[in-house]
């Protein structure tokens, strides 16, 4: 009780001690906040998720192989995928940016990466992402109980086929909360590509606002980015709690 | 005859100098034993005898380390055998389900034959139908196996064992993780399948079925068959010192 009366006069107290005309001035001016729309939903908001999706494509298919590769009973296979996973798990995930769009271009001048800026960002952030999720999906592989390979054995598949048919699509619902914060993370990575000359075109929401920032010397520009954001990871997280609830009735 | 050849023998399986060691551990070590075609052989003995090694070794889900297992005149333990060719003619029923999680019953039912008979969606699903109705569980078919109580994630098991059509089946403990009331109507389907001529190979600690279904009885003690026999002989009036203290251990219970 006392608790919640401390709380009430602390909020009274900021309520009425602050200078809202003059807070609204600095982080929320109506017409400057109009005047970003509809470019930062149009071209800003489906750039980030057109890196993010990309990124986070690319970072699955490499993570499943380097899960499979740390999971495999041939050596070689195992050191390269537990190598890989301690780079990359090491390096922040702006110095592989520079690495992909200057590093490798510099040296290898004929090489050229498809899709652009798309390519090299998506790449460069999937080349991160990859090793956290390998982690992922070993933990939910080894996580499924052994007797489901046994019984998939044994009733004559492959390992293969045990894997596709019976591991994996469990291994997937345990690791799909993990997996979600991966995507929020890569979301949040995004704002990095602005750092490989990112073009009107090409532009994504922290980049959008920092732009605007600069033109119109005032935050609103960065309120409403933020806002955007929680537009892409809060029905991220709702869907994640669908998910897992559907997932316990079936466990 | 050579190799992994098939023979014109009636044994369902033929183990022949059986070795298995974890490690420095010998779980195995040298074992006999045959199971003639329609026979239903109950492998009995104190916890760690080597009872579900033995059984697992049948479908190499345990790698022998010497020793010879052939079924149904093939040599799984030759280099060259296509085990999973072997496996899905061998039913096997676990002492924990292992029913798939993430599959509806029906659909447990179905996916091997499925992805490893490529039988048709239709032809996979009126087969899955029968044999869960065969184990009394039709009504349960869109359940999931966590909704199940043990004794019907059992019944599901061997339906879906069944669904294969095996010509034989391992059962490895199938009712050592049930509730007592629950024992009862898994021993049922077992029985009703001995009933219907079904080779039947069974690690289990239920002396009560093993005495009224079973054409032999094979007890196990430190990794070695000490004796086998009728169920009246080994379970009645057995020769072995460690047999008959072993059943009076149990039969004190």
């Amino acid at each position: 009780m006392a608790g919640y009366l401390v709380f009430a006069a602390v909020l009274a107290g900021v309520a009425l001690g602050a200078d809202w005309g003059r807070l609204a001035d600095a982080f929320f001016r109506p017409d400057i906040a109009a005047e970003l729309f509809p470019e930062i939903i149009t071209v800003a908001l489906v750039n980030t998720l057109l890196f993010t999706g990309l990124a986070f494509a690319f970072g699955l298919v490499l993570g499943m192989a380097l899960a499979l590769m740390r999971l495999s009973s041939i050596l070689p296979y195992r050191w390269f995928a537990i190598g890989y996973i301690e780079l990359f798990r090491g390096l922040p995930s702006l110095l592989v940016l520079f690495m992909v769009g200057f590093g490798v271009p510099l040296a290898f001048p004929e090489a050229q990466i498809v899709g652009g800026v798309y390519g090299a960002v998506s790449f460069g952030l999937g080349l991160c992402a990859a090793a956290y999720m390998a982690e992922t999906l070993r933990a939910g592989i080894q996580a499924v109980p052994k007797g489901q390979l046994e019984a998939a054995r044994s009733l004559g598949m492959s390992h293969a086929r045990a894997m596709v048919s019976i591991i994996l699509p469990q291994a997937f619902r345990i690791v799909i909360p993990p997996l979600t914060n991966e995507f929020i993370m890569l979301t949040k990575d995004t704002s990095l590509a602005y750092v490989l000359g990112v073009t009107a075109s090409s532009i994504e929401v922290t980049k959008f606002a920092g732009d605007a920032l600069n033109r119109t010397v005032n935050a609103t520009p960065l309120v409403v980015a933020g806002f955007v954001y929680l537009l892409i990871t809060l029905p991220l997280s709702q869907l994640v709690q669908r998910l897992e609830r559907r997932g316990n009735r079936r466990k | 005859m050579a190799g992994h050849a098939a023979t014109t023998d009636t044994a369902a399986i033929s183990v022949r100098g059986l070795h298995k060691s974890f490690g420095p551990l010998a779980v195995l070590k040298g074992v006999d034993l045959e199971v003639a075609r329609g026979e239903v052989v109950c492998v009995v003995g104190p916890s760690g005898s080597g009872k579900s090694t033995l059984l697992r070794c049948v479908n190499l889900l345990e790698e022998p380390t010497a020793g010879t297992v052939r079924v149904a005149g093939v040599e799984v333990t030759h280099p060259d055998c296509d085990i999973d060719g072997v496996r899905r003619r061998i039913g096997m029923v676990f002492q924990s389900f292992n029913l798939f999680g993430h599959l509806s019953v029906l659909q447990n039912v179905m996916i091997a034959q499925r992805r490893v008979l490529r039988r048709p969606a239709a032809v996979a699903r009126r087969i899955a139908r029968e044999n869960l109705d065969r184990v009394g569980l039709a009504e349960k078919a869109d359940a999931y196996p966590a909704q199940l109580s043990g004794g019907q994630q059992q019944r599901a098991a061997i339906a879906r064992s069944l669904a294969m059509n095996p010509e034989l089946m391992l059962f490895d403990e199938p009712t050592s993780a049930l509730d007592p009331e629950l024992v009862g109507e898994v021993l049922a389907v077992m029985r009703s399948l001995a009933d219907e001529g079904m080779t039947m190979m069974v690690v289990t600690h239920e002396m009560g079925f093993a005495r009224e279904v079973a054409d032999r009885v094979a007890f196990m003690d430190g990794g070695a068959i000490v004796e086998s026999g009728p169920p009246a002989a080994v379970l009645g009036s057995p020769r072995q010192a460690r047999t008959r203290e072993f059943l009076h251990r149990v039969l004190q219970q």
